[in-house]
């Protein structure tokens, strides 16, 4: 589904990806930890098609397709999703028309016409319900005065409204508390499936007790240093990643 | 000839064509003086150094009405809030439309300032209200030299009018070159409720240029809200000059919404009379090319214990120009003021600019003042976020305009209107946004 070959990515000419090589299959969940500035959230952006980043070197595949020069919106319509760390804020636009903003400028680049907004009341009721939002949550301004839980929950809930083929899901467990994890964590699970993949970028071990990864990759200092399965996140989780960058500067 | 000598030619003969009543004739002869001596203003003055009339005023102007022109319903109706029941006062080329108006004498006054002039009924009104608002600048004093059109309304004490009032001109090209001097009066007595909407339109491509005056009084616990569609062709250009008096615990509010136009210069005044009440001043600026909007605006609190809020968005694209020159003026006498004043820009384009100038003169102790003032790009990772979500790039920015102008979009009371005001941006930003705001 994703197959990336020795990406180099830089920012403002510094360069923060150099080399990585990562392969994911529909129906597998991939972990990418790593210690703060390894280039985690680049790595994200850069497949969601963030313009700053600039791809110096190497290939981004989704489905076969070369997708570095596709915009954000189009990577969106092939089905990558990018759940963000931190949610951006949008006073005025609700929730919901948001999401049938984002929703039928999906189905509109895939030639269809627009959600009838009785199929669309019922799909937001379903997957809000799945995380436990509250309705009169949806006609909020999007992520304006949202706690941290909130924004989060809010990502995962666009997530399953948008139906993506690839989730990446950015330090989502950052700034929630251990129900909000559970409730986000379990609504990523009710998504997956064997034709979709989860890759899960986290600075703890945390959320892969509740999205249990089948793979587990170091990120250092722009590269993928060691893979694994779920006990290397159990080993980084004891051990801290002293020893990786030990093993790595050797 | 230039445009003022023809003016001042012009007026002579523009005073044998309407009819003369002794106090009106009296306050258009000091007028015309006022205009004689001071003429247009240049940018040399300290409020037009930013805004050059220069470009407007070459144009060889028909400097007043000399045929009645007639319009079809049809043809005009898009320009009207028409999902609506509203009272209707209509001028084409400054002349007053009967077939296209909805007046009334129904409890209220919603008709024309050329009746009112003219019948010893509304004399007394004239005698206490008209120019009493104005001031004696020297475009303010050329539209009260001319004046004899444009809407009047009277609303006695203890009414809630229902119906919204609109006021369109519109000006039809008959002529290569039109100047229009529309005057407007509006009392509003005590406890008395009133919304209207005001907007200016051309329907060819030659020029046009309207200097209005709109007096409003807002009588004790009066309530005015005021809407102006500044939505017109790159031909036509707009100076609006409005002056509102407040009487105690009156709420006034204006809402300008400046889309379209050559030039536009919007001179608005408020002017506190008494004490708890209350004054909005909000604005919506959007506009391209090489278009110039200007906001010129006076809250002069003069009793204590009142407010005023000012919030105006602007969003500039190409080579367009603005202008924000924002006054609080708060006397010695009015102690606890809160007076808040903000001017938010985006540019679009590295040509785009905006001049903004918050001023306050503060001359009582106890007061809360604030005013701020920003100048930015659209906000990249919201950009990126929306379109990482599917939304393409052209929707991404009209939504995030629509977010940054949605504190004054809120605050339009008429539910039809609003959803004007949202079509007409989602127009000019080239989005069918498919949802109301």
């Amino acid at each position: 589904m994703l197959k990336i070959n020795n990406l180099h990515a830089s920012v403002e000419g510094k360069s923060i990806l150099k080399g990585i090589n990562l392969e994911v299959k529909p129906g597998e969940v991939h972990a990418i930890m790593g210690p703060n500035g390894s280039g985690k959230s680049t790595l994200a952006s850069v497949v969601a098609g963030k313009e700053e980043y600039e791809v110096t070197k190497g290939n981004i595949f989704f489905e076969n397709e070369d997708i570095e020069e596709l915009a954000a919106e189009e990577r969106a319509h092939k089905g990558v999703f990018l759940s963000f760390q931190y949610p951006v804020e949008i006073p005025g636009v609700s929730v919901t028309n948001f999401m049938k903003t984002a929703i039928n400028a999906t189905r509109k680049a895939k030639g269809l016409e627009d959600m009838p907004a009785k199929d669309m009341l019922k799909m937001i009721r379903e997957k809000s319900e799945l995380l436990e939002i509250d309705r009169k949550f949806l006609s909020r301004s999007l992520n304006e005065g949202f706690s941290g839980g909130e924004k989060k929950r809010n990502e995962i809930f666009q997530m399953a409204m948008l139906e993506p083929k690839l989730a990446i899901l950015d330090e989502t467990d950052s700034g929630l508390d251990i129900d909000a994890l559970r409730i986000v964590a379990n609504g990523v699970n009710k998504l997956k499936s064997k034709d979709n993949a989860v890759v899960v970028i986290t600075h703890y071990q945390r959320l892969l007790d509740y999205i249990v990864p089948d793979f587990v990759h170091v990120l250092y200092n722009g590269r993928i240093v060691k893979s694994g399965g779920k006990e290397l996140a159990h080993e980084l989780e004891e051990k801290g990643y002293d020893w990786i960058k030990e093993e790595v500067n050797a | 000839m230039d445009l003022k000598e023809k003016l001042v030619s012009s007026f002579l003969a523009f005073e044998n064509h309407v009819d003369i009543d002794g106090y009106i004739h009296d306050v258009r002869s000091d007028a015309i003086k006022v205009f004689e001596e001071k003429g247009f203003p240049s940018k040399k003055e300290e409020d037009w150094k930013y805004t050059s009339l220069n470009s407007v005023l070459k144009e060889d102007y028909s400097v007043f009405p000399k045929q009645e022109n007639a319009l079809d319903y049809k043809d005009v109706k898009k320009y009207f809030i028409h999902d609506i029941d509203t009272y209707k006062i209509i001028f084409i080329d400054g002349k007053y439309s009967s077939h296209l108006s909805q007046t009334t004498h129904d409890g209220i006054d919603v008709c024309l300032m050329s009746s009112a002039l003219n019948k010893p009924k509304y004399q007394l009104i004239i005698e206490n209200y008209f120019n009493k608002a104005a001031t004696k600048d020297s475009l303010a004093s050329l539209n009260t030299a001319f004046s004899n059109e444009g809407a009047y309304i009277h609303i006695p004490k203890n009414k809630v009018v229902e119906k919204p009032i609109q006021i369109l001109h519109f000006s039809t090209g008959k002529e290569s070159a039109t100047m229009l001097q529309p005057r407007n009066l509006i009392v509003v007595d005590e406890n008395s409720h009133v919304q209207i909407i005001e907007r200016h339109q051309s329907l060819t491509n030659n020029p046009v240029l309207t200097n209005s005056v709109t007096e409003i009084f807002t009588n004790k616990r009066a309530i005015v809200d005021y809407y102006k569609i500044q939505n017109d062709n790159q031909h036509a250009s707009l100076i609006d000059n409005t002056f509102i008096k407040q009487k105690r615990e009156s709420l006034a509010s204006v809402h300008t919404f400046a889309f379209g136009g050559k030039l536009i210069r919007n001179n608005l005044n408020f002017y506190q009379e008494g004490e708890r009440l209350d004054s909005t001043l909000k604005g919506i600026t959007i506009i391209g090319d090489k278009q110039h909007v200007d906001h010129n605006t006076l809250v002069h609190h003069i009793e204590p214990n009142c407010e005023s809020h000012q919030d105006y968005k602007g969003i500039f694209s190409d080579s367009s120009t603005g202008v924000f020159n924002g006054k609080v003026l708060v006397n010695k006498e009015a102690q606890k003021t809160n007076a808040f004043q903000s001017n938010n820009n985006i540019l679009l384009s590295d040509k785009a600019s905006i001049n903004t100038k918050p001023q306050l003169e503060i001359f009582a102790d106890d007061v809360k003042c604030s005013h701020g003032c920003t100048i930015g790009q659209l906000d990249e990772s919201a950009m990126f976020y929306m379109r990482s979500r599917g939304i393409p790039e052209k929707e991404a920015k009209a939504l995030l305009m629509f977010a940054f102008s949605n504190n004054v979009l809120s605050s339009v009371k008429i539910p039809e209107l609003k959803q004007r005001i949202t079509k007409i941006i989602a127009n000019k930003l080239g989005v069918n946004l498919g949802f109301d705001l």
